[in-house]
């Protein structure tokens, strides 16, 4: 697996982090190495199996339908860095 | 310095011996004094104080306690604290104050025990060396050239160094049962789902659990009796009762049959490690277990699979992090994509960086078959590894890790060379079971050695119980460095 820096730019874009373009090399030599960890994988006989997402298997709980914890905006609104009249702030979206 | 048990400690309270506060002011005096060590990354004076006067008052008006009241803890900062700033390890929440406490950190206070502070960690839970927090790394008590192992390093280090009898922690990869190797002490992992993850912040939610490090296997039980148990807040907590593992503890380990798996003595194990190992193994001989050999065929893919799920997992779970609702905000982003952009660059750590990478490259489209889906079908191949392998024996062994401890900036330039020291713990999370690190003496370079055994899903009794047969005969788990 090799990696290119259009590749770079775009994962890092998909999981949103900036990236310095002088950062750029080195991360993708970083990453191309882990990834080739991960040719050993195709090497696994795997056929026929399911894939396991859950150690047991097991699918969620269900709990009934019912409010189990009151309103508590203000405490969590507290926790933004910038808020205001009940909500979160954030850089203008809309010219 | 004395590191006392559990019991020993509780039966001095409960005769009037010492005091909570006693016991709290002690547990301070000596994280203070072992500055050096780096193992917190807060310590709460006054709340421990306060908390071990209300144990005292209580005790003092006649009140029933819990074996774990006035006891002196800490808790590993990855655990939410309500009102005490909860870093993880990371810059992104280096002034994050959560509204609630998680399950682990209720049932302790509960109990009574005293929460003394936060220990250090590796951001997010991301590594083998606690080199990778923002809080700066940890030494090993055994050592101050090396690491103390991670991600619970912090934990580790502290119950090493005597400053607190135990301490709590987790295990993604091997995060309880590799820094206890490392430093010398018992850790237990729990089974997947047997302690609540409610208010433990995620790394990766299908194989993160929460455990115990202290010096001996009694004492983790008395630990993991009150944490263990269902939790309808965490989804993936399993509704059956916990059986007190505590009780176990004194049962002969006459015909226990231990499988020792050749692929964990594999090439990179240190010669001083493996001897040590089998040294460990021949004294529950001696008491009567069955060493058989047996062989886990694809314990060698478990680094690749467990380098792609973990990751994939984080990549999710991390996305909370947007400088919108929580953590760190870059202040100089002109738009809202910048804003998520800049504050996730400015708030993660390198590691944290990279896992989130490569598992948002795991799990892109034209990458999901070949990485992520196949590396869960070899998850199943390693689970069915297990599952064969315990139709023959209960328990399996082996070294935790490969290595001892090894040195500070030896491993932190090369991801692959630090992913290779969980080559024998992953395979256990991926699987789900339960295991524990139990100390098997010290090898030539003076530091210790870990022996694993692992057990069934919801056996952490058996495993308990053989731990604490082994120190019943051997004392590699009282020995202290020098301070």
């Amino acid at each position: 697996m090799s990696l290119d820096h259009v590749a770079v730019r775009h994962i890092a874009r998909l999981a949103r982090l900036a990236v310095a373009e002088d950062q750029l090399e080195s991360l993708r030599s970083d990453l191309e190495r882990v990834l080739h960890l991960f040719d050993d994988l195709a090497a696994a006989n795997v056929d026929h199996l399911a894939p396991l997402a859950h150690p047991h298997d097991q699918s969620l709980g269900l709990r009934d339908d019912v409010v189990g914890e009151g309103d508590r905006s203000e405490e969590l609104l507290a926790l933004a860095p910038s808020s205001q009249g009940g909500y979160f702030l954030v850089p203008k979206v809309i010219e | 310095m004395s590191a006392a048990s559990i019991t020993a400690l509780a039966a001095d309270l409960a005769a009037g011996r010492t005091t909570a506060v006693h016991l709290a002011g002690q547990a301070l005096q000596r994280a203070e004094a072992q500055r050096a060590l780096n193992s917190f990354i807060r310590l709460d004076a006054d709340a421990a104080l306060a908390a071990a006067q209300a144990v005292d008052a209580e005790r003092a008006a006649g009140r029933d306690l819990h074996l774990l009241a006035g006891i002196p803890f800490a808790h590993k900062d990855i655990f939410c604290t309500k009102g005490i700033t909860t870093t993880c390890g990371s810059r992104m929440l280096q002034h994050f104050v959560p509204p609630y406490d998680a399950q682990v950190v209720e049932s302790l206070a509960r109990a009574g025990a005293v929460s003394i502070g936060k220990t250090n960690m590796d951001e997010f839970a991301m590594g083998s060396s606690n080199e990778n927090s923002a809080y700066g790394a940890v030494t090993n008590p055994w050592g101050s050239a090396h690491v103390p192992g991670g991600s619970s390093g912090g934990s580790a280090a502290a119950v090493a160094a005597g400053i607190v009898p135990f301490a709590t922690g987790t295990d993604t990869g091997g995060s309880i049962r590799q820094p206890a190797a490392f430093c010398g002490i018992t850790g237990l992992k729990p089974t997947y789902g047997r302690v609540s993850r409610y208010g433990m912040i995620a790394y990766a939610s299908s194989l993160d659990c929460a455990g115990v490090l202290a010096r001996s296997a009694a004492d983790c039980a008395r630990v993991f009796d009150q944490i263990a148990g269902f939790d309808a807040r965490d989804a993936t907590s399993v509704d059956r009762p916990a059986d007190p593992t505590a009780d176990a503890l004194e049962q002969p380990l006459a015909g226990l049959r231990i499988g020792v798996a050749r692929e964990y003595f594999g090439g990179g194990v240190q010669d001083g490690v493996a001897a040590r190992t089998h040294a460990a193994l021949r004294e529950l001989e001696k008491q009567g277990a069955v060493l058989v050999d047996i062989t886990l065929p694809s314990a060698h893919h478990a680094i690749a699979a467990y380098y792609v799920i973990a990751p994939a997992e984080a990549s999710s779970n991390l996305a909370r992090y947007d400088g919108v609702r929580y953590g760190h905000r870059s202040t100089d982003a002109r738009s809202l994509d910048e804003l998520y952009s800049r504050s996730r660059a400015e708030g993660f750590g390198s590691e944290v960086q990279r896992r989130i990478l490569v598992g948002t490259y795991a799990l892109s489209a034209g990458y999901y078959d070949a990485y992520y889906l196949r590396a869960q079908k070899v998850r199943r191949l390693i689970a069915n590894d297990f599952l064969g392998a315990f139709e023959s024996v209960d328990l399996i062994a082996g070294p935790t890790a490969p290595t001892t401890a090894f040195r500070l900036g030896e491993r932190s330039g090369d991801a692959l060379a630090m992913y290779a020291a969980d080559v024998n713990t992953v395979a256990v999370n991926l699987a789900g079971l339960p295991a524990i690190s139990v100390p098997a003496g010290f090898a030539q370079d003076g530091l210790p050695v870990g022996l694993q055994l692992i057990a069934t899903a919801f056996a952490e009794s058996r495993l308990l119980n053989a731990a604490h047969q082994l120190q019943r005969v051997t004392d590699w788990h009282l020995q202290e460095p020098a301070a």
